[in-house]
């Protein structure tokens, strides 16, 4: 292994990341906070308690994943992407590492941001409404493997995308209506049964139902489903990785 | 010398069939400066690139320092180089900066002494913290020259350095590259400035259509493939070539004031005191007489028309 390579990505990631640390702060609080505003305090109030905890607390794990999910995605697929669109990836391919070194810098850059900004939501929710989090190590790890996962994810599109139109496309059309269907804001219970059986097939629900379950300790879906489902997502990202890298594609004409 | 870079029978062909390189046969000596001529489209930059381990050849074997660039490619790329032909880099980016994640990426600890040095020498200390795109595209060259030294490599490749580039700066990368050299880097450059081959490079290799048609020494080549001109300047200008003087290798000038012939340098007998006095015999009076070489340009046209016949 080429630590010091690993070291040499994951830092430069991270600068670029810090030098736009204002932006990449006020962004997802003043979203989060408007949500809260909206849903939490105006809509909320009029909402019954959802699996006995308030409107407003119960959005709290949905609204961090649909952050961290959405964040890990488009930091791993521009950090890769970048690089391909202005020529400086040829340093990458010329350079004596191997493909999952330039994956674990990468991806730890990108799924470290969207913890980092996970973590501002989570704080900013305490300003908002009182919430206690019953099993907090779980709760983390949870988060944790979603920033990873969604960042390996976004690493396939980064190295799909021709342009900055592809790059935007799966994230917008595929990512987050799962994300919003994927009952962030509601318990899949609530849904008419139809409903609930197409929603069993959309992944993001496991993930949101494990998050909750680390919360407030009630789920839509078993916890052990739920952590089997994200496993299955992580490996399926890191199958396509390892056939991008034997094949080179997109990469290595 | 010995070998430092080992190319053998590299094949590189794309999915349409387009074959890039056909069967390339090349061994760089250690601490030469070797010029690949080409034309655009020739191959330098597939060959280089596939050397790089930016696309992968089809068949054939190349070691760089003995390493093979597939299966050992972490030693091969380790001493490797590259400056690319276009300016790739990011234009947000500060100078220091840049140089410093190329040196990590290639697996070298942190060392600010040696960036320093690396920048020193490339005249961009001044601009170390400089962003980028604040600057000329001469600097923006030189950074590229100090990401591709900064892990102090053994063997530089340098993709057209001075494509669009002006004399002075032109004249300024010469200068560098006599420089590395001087420090022992082996340097392998392409170009299709032929004046640029015959200022800098010790051997020469020429490149069309995927193959190397050769490599050789440049004061060799130039003394096998070059031919010189003798030219023969009259008194009085004249509207044909006398009779005894009627070859193929003598040509009246335009304004009938001199005759050109042309002759092999190498050839045991050159022609030129017998032609001078048929000169005299024609009762031809000389004013003056000079002497051309023709240049490694000359050579290179000459190459591809036998390439093409």
């Amino acid at each position: 292994m080429n630590w010091t390579a690993i070291k040499a990505i994951y830092a430069f990631e991270m600068a670029r990341f810090f030098r736009t640390i204002t932006q990449s702060i006020i962004s997802p609080v003043l979203s989060t906070s408007l949500y809260f505003v909206v849903f939490g305090a105006a809509i909320g109030s009029r909402i019954e308690e959802v699996e006995g905890v308030s409107y407003g607390a119960f959005i709290v794990p949905g609204l961090i994943m649909l952050s961290v999910i959405t964040q890990s995605i488009s930091n791993a697929s521009f950090g890769i992407y970048f690089p391909k669109f202005i020529g400086t990836v040829y340093e990458l391919l010329s350079a004596p590492i191997n493909f999952f070194e330039i994956v674990i810098g990468y991806v730890g850059a990108a799924a470290t941001k969207a913890l980092f900004i996970g973590t501002i939501i989570l704080i900013t929710a305490f300003f908002f409404v009182d919430i206690t989090i019953q099993h907090p190590i779980a709760m983390v790890a949870f988060l944790i493997l979603t920033c990873i996962s969604f960042a390996l994810m976004g690493f396939i599109i980064g190295i799909w995308a021709g342009n900055f139109e592809q790059l935007q496309l799966v994230p917008l059309l595929i990512v987050t209506p799962l994300v919003f269907l994927g009952g962030s804001f509601y318990s899949i219970s609530m849904l008419p049964p139809v409903w609930q059986v197409i929603s069993h097939f959309n992944p993001v629900v496991y993930l949101i139902s494990g998050f909750r379950w680390a919360f407030f300790g009630s789920a839509d879906v078993p916890i052990l489903t739920s952590l089997a489902a994200i496993a299955l997502f992580t490996a399926l990202c890191l199958g396509v990785i390892w056939w991008i890298f034997r094949t080179g594609w997109r990469l290595r004409a | 010398m010995p070998t430092i870079v080992d190319i053998q029978n590299l094949r590189k062909s794309y999915a349409g069939g387009f074959e890039a390189l056909k069967g390339v046969n090349l061994q760089i000596e250690q601490g030469e400066i070797l010029a690949l001529l080409g034309s655009n489209g020739a191959g330098k930059t597939t060959l280089i690139s596939t050397i790089c381990g930016i696309t992968t050849a089809t068949s054939g074997k190349v070691t760089v320092g003995g390493h093979d660039i597939k299966d050992d490619f972490r030693a091969a790329r380790s001493m490797i180089g590259l400056v690319p032909q276009e300016i790739n880099l990011e234009p947000f980016e500060r100078v220091l900066n840049t140089v410093r994640f190329s040196r990590g990426l290639f697996g070298r600890p942190a060392d600010e002494a040696v960036l320093e040095k690396i920048l020193r020498q490339l005249s961009l200390w001044d601009k170390k913290d400089s962003q980028i795109r604040e600057l000329s595209g001469g600097m923006k060259r030189r950074v590229l020259i100090a990401k591709a030294l900064s892990h102090d490599p053994k063997v530089l490749f340098l993709d057209e350095p001075t494509a669009g580039v002006d004399v002075e700066l032109r004249k300024d990368m010469w200068e560098i590259v006599a420089g590395l050299k001087a420090s022992g880097v082996t340097i392998i450059l392409t170009t299709h400035y032929i004046e640029e081959a015959e200022a800098i490079a010790d051997r020469i290799g020429v490149i069309a259509k995927g193959e190397l048609l050769l490599v050789e020494e440049k004061d060799a080549l130039m003394a096998r493939m070059g031919k010189k001109q003798l030219e023969v300047q009259l008194t009085e200008p004249i509207t044909e070539v006398p009779l005894a003087l009627q070859s193929p290798d003598v040509e009246l000038s335009a304004d009938g004031r001199s005759l050109i012939y042309t002759y092999d340098t190498n050839a045991e007998r050159t022609g030129i005191t017998k032609l001078l006095s048929k000169v005299a015999e024609s009762g031809l009076v000389l004013q003056d007489v000079a002497t051309r070489q023709s240049s490694l340009e000359d050579i290179f046209v000459d190459l591809l028309k036998e390439d093409a016949a």
